[in-house]
Order: C-alpha cells, then structure tokens, then sequence
C-alpha cells in the first residue's frame, strides 16, 4: 500500500498551519494575530509550490489504498484552488484585522480549503463524504462569522441545507456500496454496470444531491443568495467559488471512474440540472439590486455552465479540460468582482456604483473587466472556458444545450449591463462612498485577478497543456 | 506588419493614461490623430506593395493555443485591404472631426483608439476566434461610446438594446464557428486551413444548421430585415462619432462575414440557400428604403439608408451563389461590387453621419421640420451635405454609382425579379434625399429656436477637414476606380471559384 506523505504536502500544509494557527492564536496579542494570516499564506505557497513540483516531475500515483489520486486533475485543482484561497486571503485582510476572533477566521478558512483539496483528490466514495464535511462545516462558521443577524440567519440556511443533503448524500454512499459492494471508484466501475439499476440510479442521485449542495447547482441552490447576502463579503466570495472547485471536480472524477460504463442515463440527467441551473439563476439575477445578491445568482448560472462540462464528462474528450480551465478562469474573474465589492463596502446596492469609474477607476476597469468576464466577452479567460465548453457539449450530442447556454449567456449580460451602465454616470453619481485609502488589500486582490482573469484568456494554452492527462484510479 | 498597423492604435491606446492629467484636451485628439495618419500610411504602404495578381499577402501565423485550434494569423487579400484602408481613414476622418470634443475627451480618445484596433483586426484576421475576439469587442467599445457619450438617458438605452442585440448574434456565430471546427479534422479555426479542407461539404442539414447560426449572426450586425431594429436607435443617440463608425466600419464587419467566412467554408449550403439570401437582400433594399422615406428625423432616415444599402451587399453575394443562368464572370462582377458597395457606403455614409453631428450642434435637434431654408445661412454646410446626399443615392461619378452598378449587373442574369425590386431602391432613395435636402436647405429660412441670437455657424475648418476628403475619396472611385478594383477583382474570382466548388 501506497502511503507516501510526500504526495499530500499542500492538505497537510494547510491543515498543519490551522493547527499551529489555532494554538498561536490563542496566544498572540490581538494586534499581532495577523501572523496566523501571514501563516495561511505561506502554507497556500507552499502547496503551490508542492503541486507544481508534483506536476513537473510527473509523480502522479494514488495513496491510502488508491482513495486519494495524485493525477492531472487533482493538479489541476490544487493550482486553482491554492491560487483562490491565496486571493480569498488577500481580500479578506482589512475585514477581519484587530477581529476580536481574527485567528479563529484564519484557521477557519484553512480547514475548508484543506475539505476543499481533499474533494478534488477524493478517489473513495467514504473519503467522498469525509472532504465534504470537512469542506463545509468550517464554512457553516464562517458563514455565520460576523455574529449580525443576517449572518446568524445565513449560517443557519447553510447548515441545515447542508444537514440535510449530507444525510443524503451518505444515504446514497451507503446504496451504491450495497449495489456495488465496494467504495473505491476503480471497483465500482467494475461492479456497478452488473447491480440492480435501481439501486445505482437513487445511491447516484443522494451522492450527486450533496455535491450539487456544494457547487449551489439546481435544486439545491436555495442557500446560496442568502449566504452571499448575509455573510461578509470575503466569505461570500469564498463560497461561491472554491466548493465549486471542489464539488464539480469531485463529481467529475465520480462519474469518469465509477460510473463510465453504467447503464444509469446520468448524462441527461446532469444536461437537464445543467439547463434548469444555469436559467433559473439567471432569472433570479435579473431584477435584484443588491450587488452580493445579483452576483449569488449569477455564480448559480454559472454552474450550469459547468455541469454541461459533466454532462459529457464521458462523451467527448474535451470534456476534461474544458471543466478545468473554465473552473480555472471562473474562480479568478468571480474573486475579482468580489473583490472589488469588498473595497467597496458601503456599496450594496446597485445603485451605489453610480460613477464609479470617477473616484476609483481603477476598480470600475476590473469591475468592467470580471463583468464582461462572466459574460464570456474575449479575451478574459471565461471566454475560452466557454468556447472549449460549448465545444465539448457540441462534441457530446448535446446541440440543444450548448444552444441553451448560449441564449442564457445573451440573457445574463442583461443584469450585468444593470450593473456596469451605471459606473460610468457623470451626472448624479452616488453618495455614499468609501473613504480615500480603505480598500488597500482589497483593491491590490482586485486588480491582481483582473490581470490574472485576462491573462488567462491569452495565455489559457498554459492551462488547456496541463489539464491534459489521465485520471488514476 | 500586419500586426503593428492593427495594435499601433491600442499602443498609443495604453499609452494615453499615463500621460500627465494636466494635458489640454486637444493634445489627446492630436496624440489620436497622429497615430491614425501613422496607420493609415502604414496602410498605404502595404497597398503599394501589394501584388495585384491576388492572393493572401502580408501573413503572420504564430502559435496561440493550439489544443483549442486557435491560432494567431493574420493577412490581407482583396476583400480585406480595401476595408482595413477605409477604416484607418475613417479613424482619421472622426478624429479631426473630434478635436471640439470637451467630454471626458481622454476616455473618448481611448475607446476610439481601442476601436480602431479592434475593426483593423477584424479585417486582417485569418482565425474564426480571432476574428469573434476582435467582432465582440468591437460590441463592447461600441456600447461604451453610445452609452457614455450619446444623447442622455434614452442612449443608454439604445446601447443596451444594441449591446443585447449585436451580442445574441455574436454568439450565434460563436456556436457556428464551433460547429465548423469540429466538423474538420483535426478540430481548427483557421479560415485558410477550413477553406482548403471545406468540411462540411455534403453534409447536408447539419452544413445548413450552422450556416443559419453563421448567418443570423452577420445578419444581425449587418443589419438586414428582420434583424436590423437595434440599428435606428442606436445611430440616432449616438454621437456623431460613433455613429460614422458604427456605420462605416461596423456594419462592415457583417457583410464582410459573409465573403470572408460564409461563403468560402460554407459554399455547398451557400448555394443551396442562396436564394434566401437573395431574397432578405431585396427585402432590406425595399424596405429600409421606404423606411427611410417615412423619416422625419434626419439621422435616423440616414441609418434606414445603411440597411438599404446593405441589401444591395446582401443581394450581391446571394447572386453570387446561385449557379443557374449565369456565368463565372457575372458572379465575380458581383462579388466585385458588394466589396466596392462596403468600401463606398464606408466613404459617403460615414461623412453624412458626420454631418448630421454638425446640425444637431448647431440646433441641437435632428428633426427636418425644425429646419429650413439653411442655405441661405450656411452655404458650405448646404453644399456638402447635398454632395454626400447625391453620392449616397448612386449618382453617377461617385463610388456608390460604381458598386452598385456591379451588383446589379453581376445579380441581374440569375435572380432577374429580385434584381428589378431592389432597383426601385434607388429611386426611392433619390425621392427621399431630395426631399430631406428641400425641406432642409431650400425654402424660407427658418430655424429651432435653440439657436443662439448669433445665427447659425457654417462648416468649421476641422468638420470641413473631416468630411470633404471622405466625399474626394469616393469621387476619385467614382471616376477612375481601377486602383480599387485592380485589388478587389481578383479576390471576388477567386471567391466565386471556391463557392462554385
């Protein structure tokens, strides 16, 4: 059996420094608890570093009785995911500093980075469950964070949502273990196409019930607006983005090795979740005044995309690394809108941006920037994760919902356009505004992945190279 | 080289916010006419040293991601050169006209310059996603000087209406793009290599299917009936600016979609379509014609005309599908004169949208009514406008007479009924010209009340500078156009080569 450490630095990086961060918060005056932050960072670095080391000398395996895979993927993954958490950090400074609870915020985020890493790598459907609690109950804290009553209220949608289809979800581990007398994906694609359809269809259902929770997919997505609304802006930016990761790689990984050569029709499943998605959420967006709220609703659009990528997971080979480099470009250019609304925090209404692009142009350009990202306007990086997911779904069969996409993607550029006019308003601009100076971490996070978001569109071939490669079973 | 006249502007583009603040505003406009005069003789130097044999020349092809197919290539033939000449001069034309600018004049210049790079790379490009990179932005840039810079509130309405417009169509074409690449094998997006290969060659519906994304794309930008509606508002609160390059270069970017990317990758089901396209030509020429007619505001009976004269486009290059009762040369006279119509309607329309800004800064209002008599007052301006009028409804001696003569001579031999509609075009839009001219000009004089006691100004130098050379242009096409067609016929053979494969 293979147990090399060494394969795992970056989850245990991040869980090592939660740790030492706990014990040093829990001394450290409270002007000086900026360390444990500092600590956060440098254990995202490292796992940058690890994973590309990993990467560039070609040391994928499998460990703990191959329930963990060290493969392109999970790489992959890691990169993103680092890559946000080190943003999520970065705009997260200036509203958590001389926190009474500053550390515990730190050691928070950690851990759910470290159930977010440990989703993208999971190979075992009980390793499966395990990420996704250790994902999502530091982050039913986080949620709940700023102890207000939105947050309360937040926190307490969050967990119950997630009570509830994490019960689903073990129901259905507990199912295709019955169906398939195994955990491990490798053995299940063996065993699985011989059970009782039945019994794979609802175990596949309760398994896919919890990472839909995860991503905010259709139908369970209720919590995601008022998460986002009621949580502090950085922990909003943190939810509508790394599960994501977490979640759609998880799933994607689930449905390449266990479920390739099942009879279960879980593509047209995932293609009608996909449509249902990716239009509900664009009709929520489209009369919302609230920025954290408009921006909820068009990070659920958002992964309707991206379950197009899993509908043909199996069907076409671009379904791979059209899902990572969209998942690449989409956590980069929605950081970056969340960041700009986290400079900017006595903006909540839409209204509150009128000429923007007066007193912080800077901010107004990366606004503009991630905006028209999300819409897929070249040459951001969302662009290209669209013509490679669009192209993937095309090369699956699915016409009808690469069409869909399209005219939901003309839809969405509607309630984007709400907010983006307004920014260049001369004449009665808003009020309210921050006052000169604030938003320093903020504004430097923002403009930092509005570069990275466009670099990405002209340089994506970087990513679409590594995204290339097999999965490990 | 291709490469440094298409970035050269977004160059100076980047360069222009670093600038101190306390610059003039003047000095910005000057900074932006000084690089487009540099592209345009960059452009100029490419057309000396073009080979009039035909071909694509000039070609830079570099490796951009090649996983996804798409690459960075670039080069001009004969449908391409002309248009990436009109546009630099039109740039040069909008900046002299913009040196009385006071508005923001530094974001102004910038989006400007940003444009002009933008439609020069879309001229030049040989890569589907390159050319849908450079057809969106182009959206984009537009949507800001429309919404920034326009007329008011109602503006900002028009460019959302033409933002959602021009994007559903950009994305029609996107998923047409993505059908043709992976149609071929292997999957690209390189315009020359899908030329070569012609994937979907007996493909039947699917070929079909991707044509009618490929086409409602360019239908909407062009615009043509039924999908031009985004068109009147969004030129009537334009500025004037903006609205000679929306009309001149942007509505370009369409038609030629049509010869560039339509008609070479999609020949089979061209020519199985063609008579529809034919037939949305015709019905654009009648109709946008009778429009206009009915228009009593006179930038937006000017925008009615561009859809007019972009069905005569449309009719060319539908005729020039159709096999039947016709020959090679007739087709390629086609051809030859919808790119000629681009270039013409470019010149003429692109100087009356200028025009149309000085009489709405001089009245502020557009209305005919409110007008009349202005010849009296401002002779030059009268003269002008009259001119571009002329040229704008075909009279011989300017290039509109040139463009559209070929196309309905190259039309008339296949698709005889439709030709002979879109001929009353024409006559509806001398009626129509002449009418606006006599309400305007002639008369007893009498003007908005907006006016200041001073009276009505004439043409100022710089709006004289910026429309005069535009209507010389299309006079020295007008009367000796063998420099132009010398680079556009061979190009229109070739193309009618490969769409009768």
């Amino acid at each position: 059996m293979n147990e090399n450490l060494a394969a795992l630095v970056p989850e245990l990086a991040l869980l090592g420094a939660a740790v030492i961060g706990l014990l040093a918060g829990s001394w450290l005056p409270r002007r000086r608890q900026w360390i444990v932050a500092a600590l956060a960072a440098v254990a995202c670095a490292t796992g940058l570093v690890a994973t590309a080391v990993t990467m560039a000398t070609d040391r994928e395996q499998t460990v703990f009785s191959a329930a963990f895979a060290v493969d392109t993927a999970t790489g992959v993954g890691r990169l993103i995911v680092l890559t946000a958490l080190l943003l999520v950090i970065g705009m997260s400074v200036e509203t958590v500093r001389n926190h009474a609870r500053e550390a515990e915020y730190w050691v928070l985020l950690l851990m759910t980075g470290a159930g977010t890493l440990a989703l993208v790598g999971a190979n075992d459907l009980l390793m499966l469950f395990a990420a996704y609690l250790l994902a999502s109950v530091p982050a039913y804290a986080l949620a709940g964070f700023a102890k207000d009553a939105l947050g309360t209220e937040a926190a307490l949608k969050y967990y119950l949502m997630g009570a509830l289809l994490g019960i689903t979800m073990l129901a259905g581990t507990g199912l295709l273990y019955a169906a398939g007398h195994a955990t491990h994906y490798g053995r299940l694609a063996t065993t699985l196409p011989s059970a009782p359809y039945g019994l794979v269809a609802v175990g596949l259902v309760g398994v896919l019930a919890g990472l839909l929770f995860k991503i905010g997919g259709v139908p369970a997505h209720f919590w995601v607006p008022d998460v986002t609304d009621g949580a502090p802006a950085p922990v909003a930016a943190y939810v509508t983005t790394l599960p994501k990761v977490g979640g759609l790689i998880a799933g994607y990984r689930l449905l390449h090795q266990a479920l390739a050569d099942s009879d279960v029709n879980w593509s047209l499943l995932i293609a009608i979740l996909a449509a249902v998605t990716m239009t509900l959420g664009n009709l929520g967006a489209f009369f919302q005044t609230s920025v954290k709220r408009l921006l909820a609703y068009s990070t659920i659009s958002q992964v309707g995309y991206l379950l197009m990528a899993l509908a043909v997971t199996t069907r076409s080979d671009l379904a791979q690394r059209s899902l990572l480099l969209y998942l690449a470009a989409y956590s980069l250019t929605n950081l970056g809108a969340f960041a700009v609304v986290t400079a900017l925090p006595q903006a909540r209404a839409l209204d509150d941006y009128r000429g923007l692009a007066r007193r912080h142009p800077g901010l107004a350009a990366v606004l503009v920037v991630c905006l028209l990202g999300l819409v897929g306007t070249p040459p951001t990086g969302v662009f290209l994760g669209k013509l490679e997911i669009f192209s993937a779904t095309i090369d699956g069969g699915y016409t009808w919902l690469a069409a869909l996409a399209v005219a939901n993607t003309v839809a969405s550029l509607f309630y984007y356009l709400r907010w983006l006019g307004p920014l260049f308003l001369t004449t009665d601009t808003a009020a309210v505004d921050s006052p000169e100076g604030w938003g320093g971490w903020s504004a430097v996070t923002a403009h930092l992945a509005g570069v990275l978001s466009l670099t990405l569109g002209i340089a994506g071939q970087a990513v679409l190279t590594v995204a290339e490669g097999p999965l490990l079973s | 080289m291709l490469s440094v006249v298409t970035f050269l502007p977004l160059l100076a583009c980047a360069v222009l916010p670093l600038l101190p603040r306390t610059l003039p505003d003047r000095a910005y406009v000057w900074l932006w006419i000084a690089t487009s005069a540099a592209d345009l003789a960059l452009v100029i130097a490419l057309w000396v040293g073009y080979d009039t044999r035909g071909g694509m020349q000039y070609e830079q092809r570099a490796r951009w991601i090649p996983s996804a197919g798409v690459g960075y290539h670039v080069g001009v033939d004969g449908l391409s050169l002309p248009l990436v000449a009109l546009t630099c001069l039109l740039f040069l034309a909008v900046a002299v006209h913009s040196l009385r600018e006071k508005r923001r004049v530094r974001s102004y210049v910038c989006l400007f310059l940003f444009l002009q790079s933008v439609s020069i790379g879309l001229f030049v490009a040989l890569d589907l996603i390159l050319f849908f990179v450079f057809f969106d932005l182009s959206i984009v840039g537009m949507f800001f000087v429309i919404a920034g810079w326009g007329h008011g509130e109602r503006a900002r309405a028009a460019a959302l209406r033409f933002f959602l417009y021009t994007f559903i169509g950009s994305l029609a074409l996107l998923l047409g793009f993505i059908g043709l690449c992976l149609a071929a094998e292997p999957h690209t997006f390189d315009i020359v290599d899908l030329t070569r290969v012609n994937p979907l060659a007996g493909h039947g519906l699917y070929a079909g299917l991707v044509l009618l994304a490929i086409g409602v794309g360019l239908a909407v930008k062009t615009p043509t009936v039924p999908f031009h509606t985004w068109l009147p508002p969004a030129h009537t609160d334009a500025p004037a600016a903006g609205s000679a390059i929306l009309a001149g270069v942007l509505l370009k970017m369409g038609t030629y979609g049509f010869v560039r990317i339509a008609m070479p990758l999609l020949p089979g089901s061209w020519r199985h379509y063609a008579l529809v396209i034919v037939v949305v030509g015709a019905v654009s020429v009648v109709y946008g014609a009778l429009v206009a007619l009915a228009q009593t505001d006179f930038k937006r009976m000017i925008a009615y005309t561009s859809v007019n004269h972009m069905g005569y486009i449309v009719l060319a290059v539908g005729a020039a599908g159709t096999l039947a009762g016709t020959d090679a040369q007739a087709r390629s006279l086609a051809v030859t004169g919808a790119v000629t119509q681009m270039v013409s309607h470019g010149l003429i329309t692109g100087a009356l949208f200028l025009l149309s800004g000085v009489l709405y800064d001089r009245g502020r209002t557009y209305e005919m009514d409110a007008y009349s008599g202005l010849a009296a007052h401002t002779p030059r301006f009268a003269a002008v406008t009259a001119v571009a009028a002329f040229a704008s409804l075909g009279i011989p001696g300017f290039s509109g007479f040139i463009a559209e003569f070929q196309i309905f001579t190259g039309s008339l031999a296949s698709q005889a009924v439709a030709t002979a509609l879109a001929v009353t075009g024409i006559l509806i839009t001398a009626a129509l010209f002449l009418i606006a001219l006599r309400r305007m000009f002639l008369g007893p004089a009498r003007l908005p009340e907006t006016i200041p006691a001073g009276g009505i100004r004439d043409l100022r130098t710089t709006e004289a500078l910026s429309t005069v050379p535009l209507l010389a242009v299309a006079l020295v096409i007008g009367v000796a156009p063998r420099w132009l067609l010398d680079v556009i016929e061979p190009a229109g053979r070739t193309l009618t080569g490969l769409v009768a494969r």
